[in-house]
């Protein structure tokens, strides 16, 4: 390990390939993703449903169900360790205290009938040797940093609102001071002037524990907010890895090119909105070539043939489309 | 079967049924025992009552292919006669408290408030009876009889299937599909019958199958107190109980009817799986 | 003058709870114009799918009166109510639980023509195709199980059920909001598309300010039960006034990373909308409120076509 700690990628991954089987039926959900996660910086995961987001999430967890699920090849390494080698009784002492994920829904991800502050407390006490006195000191002191008085600790899920139960999932997940947060869709299930609170509250403490987070998502606009970096996925692959500014200025694969598209543009009055028309691919199926092809207007022969290599420009800006030049060249960029 | 213009839904249920291989197989047996049932004098190489004193508690033999009984009645001959009996009631029977049960739950299910409470809480009084208890008070004031015993054990079913359905559909009943209902003009029959209790009615299915079994099972408790079918008439159950006895010395006198109770729970339950993975186009291959 | 499709006059919707009465639509007054699209903005909870229901006779009003037409349909009952039922048509949200799992698609969208009792057996075969042609659902999929389809495309067999009575108004509840963008420019577009072929009026409720700027004309802000701002669209985005408002549309992520919006972020509790206090609603969150936010709010037309409920609204400007 070289000690140039700053500019090396804390948590990594490199050809992550997942597949989901029932009987014969082999669903490839994540085919071949490298990603890098940063000290104090957030990487967002752009994607439609079942594009393998929250599997990638899961794989780095090592909490994929153990039956109908196998990582079949990849390397996901957390500050030099491999963590798909470890056993699962290290493994455990990563998960919550290394790495923590938000789920989804806040709704489910609580327990319905144990008090709130005693979560919390409990997934103190899992990862440290605190006493009981100091594990509940902790919780409290989480509670008032996610912006809920103290004295509602003894209270249960059901008391409190969606935003609030959400605050409390993100009060659990860095109870432990996690070095990674692994955030699956956090504010989706929130209204608009709750998931700006949420949001801001998560940022400010990443900035705080200079934390690695992963944002999950599907809103661009989330995006925008929130992340330094952009990682684009489209059936199981990245198509387009790139800063905030290189995704958002300069979007050069066809499928981003299409998500931006999509979204009503607040600024724009044309009636018609332009979507991707088609619909992803069926994932049980292997591709050859390009995963987008069937749907991209750009598409040529070529992109049905062998593997899409990388196009990296010097800035490091990735792209997985052949016809970049062209297609830019389209688009008037 | 997108191929299949303007099919119905029976003709799909019947068609997805036909796949089912362990539900055929169950259909099959089921079908072999009604014909051993309608042609079970022909069959039976002894009339069911025929004594043969010399031959007390004998082993299966070819001359008695399932042994004889503690009065040397041949046990082959009563089982193929037992089948009538039983089958029959067990099948009935549980037709009849499914029928009233699943009925009394959509009503219930669907109206809510006070006609919910006031039959949930009448099924609450038949319930808080054991019921086998239950089933011999029925007994004992309809009397004996083929079609009495079988009312007698219908009755003790009908909450069971009732709160099954009630509590499916009570869940189904949020659902926006039936708000839709509504809002495209549906009357309550209609919501109910082709909405609610298609969706909800899969544990009632599965809760048939095993009625019957209890059913067959319950008949036997009946005849063996003096209500229910008398003797001798040769109901499985009944003669598992009257060789129980005799379990040590001559197991066969059990083994056989309770063999034939088994097979038959066994094909009934094969043959509910598939009616109820066929009603759902969820598991169509 | 424009014709009035829908009017709804002081319209309430209570339900009642454990805890009290849960005020869930509070004196709603408002009009959508023929062939305008009014879209309903909020946040979860503030009762704008309730208001949505209750104008449609989905659920029953607490009181209020409802005009289809001009005509008083507020008390409709039978006949008339299959009637005003059969004008008045929803979409729902979620495309999975909207439509009956056990059911073939095609008798979901055939199911309205059946219970009409007008057409005999062969039109309504033949105007079940029409529907599932226009809604684009393909040839071979006519036949198929709501399992096997994608959420659009389910979303596609909601639409076409809602339509196949040829309703003069359909409120659409957050039809696209559980769908990926994009298939939700899909469904948008094919919204738009049939509204402009078949002159139908929108309700469209949604908690999505891009998608309800695109495709209402006008937008009514609700917060907790009740109308706090309305006017046209591009005014609302152009010239918030109500507080809440305001704090709702600084609140949307934009995608503009050059300009991005200055957050604003509300602080205090939101009030339970149940046995509410007479004042303003929004007052335990707003940064502006003073004492005479305590008091019943009125609805007021600060410029032609634009209102709002709040009692400092002039002196904010």
């Amino acid at each position: 390990m070289d000690n140039t700690a700053e500019n090396k990628e804390f948590l990594s991954v490199k050809n992550l390939k997942v597949e989901y089987f029932s009987g014969k039926t082999v669903v490839h959900a994540v085919n071949g993703v490298d990603l890098k996660m940063y000290k104090g910086k957030t990487l967002g995961l752009v994607g439609e449903t079942g594009a393998g987001k929250t599997t990638i999430a899961k794989s780095i967890l090592r909490i994929l169900p153990d039956v109908g699920a196998r990582i079949v090849e990849g390397e996901i390494k957390l500050d030099g360790k491999d963590l798909l080698s470890l056993k699962e009784h290290d493994m455990r002492k990563i998960r919550g205290n290394e790495i923590s994920m938000i789920f989804q829904d806040p709704m489910t991800a609580l327990n319905p009938v144990q008090r709130v502050g005693e979560q919390i407390s409990e997934a103190v006490k899992l990862h440290s040797d605190l006493s009981k006195e100091q594990c509940e000191e902790r919780a409290k002191e989480m509670l008032k940093m996610v912006g809920i008085t103290e004295d509602r600790y003894y209270e249960y899920p059901h008391q409190f609102s969606g935003g609030m139960k959400q605050r409390i999932v993100i009060a659990i997940a860095l109870a432990c001071n996690p070095q990674v947060l692994l955030a699956d869709e956090p504010t989706t299930a929130l209204d608009v002037t709750i998931q700006a609170q949420v949001l801001e509250l998560v940022g400010e403490l990443q900035k705080k524990f200079n934390t690695a987070m992963l944002l999950i998502t599907h809103d661009l606009g989330v995006v925008a907010t929130v992340c330094d970096e952009v990682a684009i996925i489209y059936a199981g692959r990245i198509v387009e890895y790139g800063t905030k500014e290189q995704i958002f200025h300069h979007p050069s694969h066809p499928y981003t090119l299409g998500l931006f598209g999509a979204i009503p543009d607040m600024a724009d009055d044309d009636i018609w909105l332009h979507p991707i028309e088609g619909l992803p691919p069926d994932p049980t199926k292997e591709i050859v070539g390009c995963a987008f092809a069937p749907r991209c207007k750009y598409a040529t022969e070529a992109c049905l043939k062998g593997e899409i290599p990388a196009l990296t420009t010097e800035d490091g800006h990735i792209s997985h489309c052949i016809n970049m030049k062209s297609v830019l060249s389209k688009e008037g960029k | 079967m997108k191929k299949h213009k303007g099919q119905s839904e029976f003709s799909r249920f019947v068609y997805q049924l036909s796949k089912n291989k362990m539900a055929m197989i169950g259909l099959v047996i089921l079908l072999i025992e009604v014909l051993i049932a309608i042609f079970a004098t022909q069959i039976a190489p002894y009339g069911y009552q025929e004594i043969d004193p010399t031959a007390l508690r004998q082993v299966p033999s070819a001359k008695h292919w399932f042994g004889t009984d503690e009065i040397g009645r041949d046990i082959f001959s009563r089982v193929v006669v037992g089948t009538r009996y039983s089958l029959s009631m067990g099948i009935i029977a549980t037709a009849i408290s499914s029928v009233i049960g699943i009925v009394i739950g959509a009503v219930a299910g669907f109206a809510g408030g006070w006609t919910d409470n006031i039959i949930m809480r009448a099924l609450d009084v038949i319930q808080s009876l054991p019921g086998m208890l239950l089933t011999i008070v029925m007994s004992a004031v309809l009397g004996s009889g083929y079609f009495n015993t079988i009312l007698a054990l219908s009755v003790g079913a009908i909450p069971g299937q009732a709160r099954m359905l009630r509590a499916n559909m009570l869940k189904q009943r949020k659902a926006e599909y039936i708000e839709a209902a509504y809002s495209i003009n549906c009357s309550p029959a209609r919501i109910i019958f082709t909405h609610l209790v298609p969706n909800s009615i899969s544990a009632n299915i599965v809760g048939m199958t095993m009625g019957v079994a209890h059913t067959i099972i319950q008949a036997a408790s009946l005849s063996f107190i003096g209500l229910g079918v008398q003797p001798p008439t040769p109901d499985w159950g009944a003669m598992l109980s009257g060789a129980r006895a005799f379990i040590r010395k001559s197991p066969h006198m059990v083994i056989f009817p309770g063999l034939a109770i088994a097979v038959t729970v066994l094909a009934v339950n094969m043959l509910g799986d598939g009616i109820r993975d066929a009603l759902d186009p969820k598991l169509k291959k | 003058m424009s014709e009035s499709m829908v009017r709804v006059e002081g319209l309430k919707k209570y339900f009642s709870t454990a805890r009290g009465l849960l005020h869930a639509v509070d004196d709603v007054t408002m009009d959508i114009e023929k062939g305008h699209t009014v879209g309903i903005v909020g946040e979860s909870g503030c009762g704008k799918s309730t208001l949505g229901r209750t104008i449609i006779h989905l659920l029953d009003k607490t009181d209020g009166k409802i005009f289809l037409e001009g005509e008083d349909v507020s008390d409709v009952k039978g006949k008339d109510l299959k009637r005003v039922r059969e004008q008045m048509q929803i979409i729902f949200q979620d495309p999975y639980s909207s439509i009956d799992p056990k059911k073939s698609i095609r008798d979901t969208v055939k199911e309205p023509l059946k219970v009409s009792g007008r057409y005999s057996k062969s039109e309504i075969e033949e105007k079940t195709d029409m529907l599932m042609d226009l809604v684009g659902i393909d040839e071979r999929l006519k036949y198929a199980y709501p399992h096997e389809l994608d959420g659009g495309r389910r979303q596609r067999v909601g639409i076409a059920r809602a339509l196949a009575l040829d309703p003069k108004f359909v409120v659409c509840d957050e039809p696209v909001s559980a769908l990926d963008v994009s298939i939700q420019a899909q469904v948008l577009n094919l919204l738009k598309k049939l509204q402009m072929d078949r002159d139908l009026t929108y309700m469209f409720v949604t908690h999505d300010m891009s998608v309800v700027k695109h495709i209402s004309d006008e937008i009514c802000v609700m917060y907790l039960g009740q109308v706090v701002e309305k006017c046209p669209s591009k005014e609302l985005f152009k010239m918030p006034l109500h507080p809440y408002t305001k704090a709702l549309l600084s609140a949307i992520p934009s995608i503009d990373i050059d300009h991005p919006n200055k957050r604003e972020i509300l602080r205090g509790e939101l009030t339970s909308p149940i046995n509410p206090k007479p004042g303003c609603r929004f007052a335990a969150r707003c940064k502006f409120a003073t004492e005479k936010c305590l008091e019943p709010q009125e609805q007021q037309e600060v410029s032609p076509g634009h209102f709002v409920r709040c009692c400092r609204v002039e002196e904010l400007g």
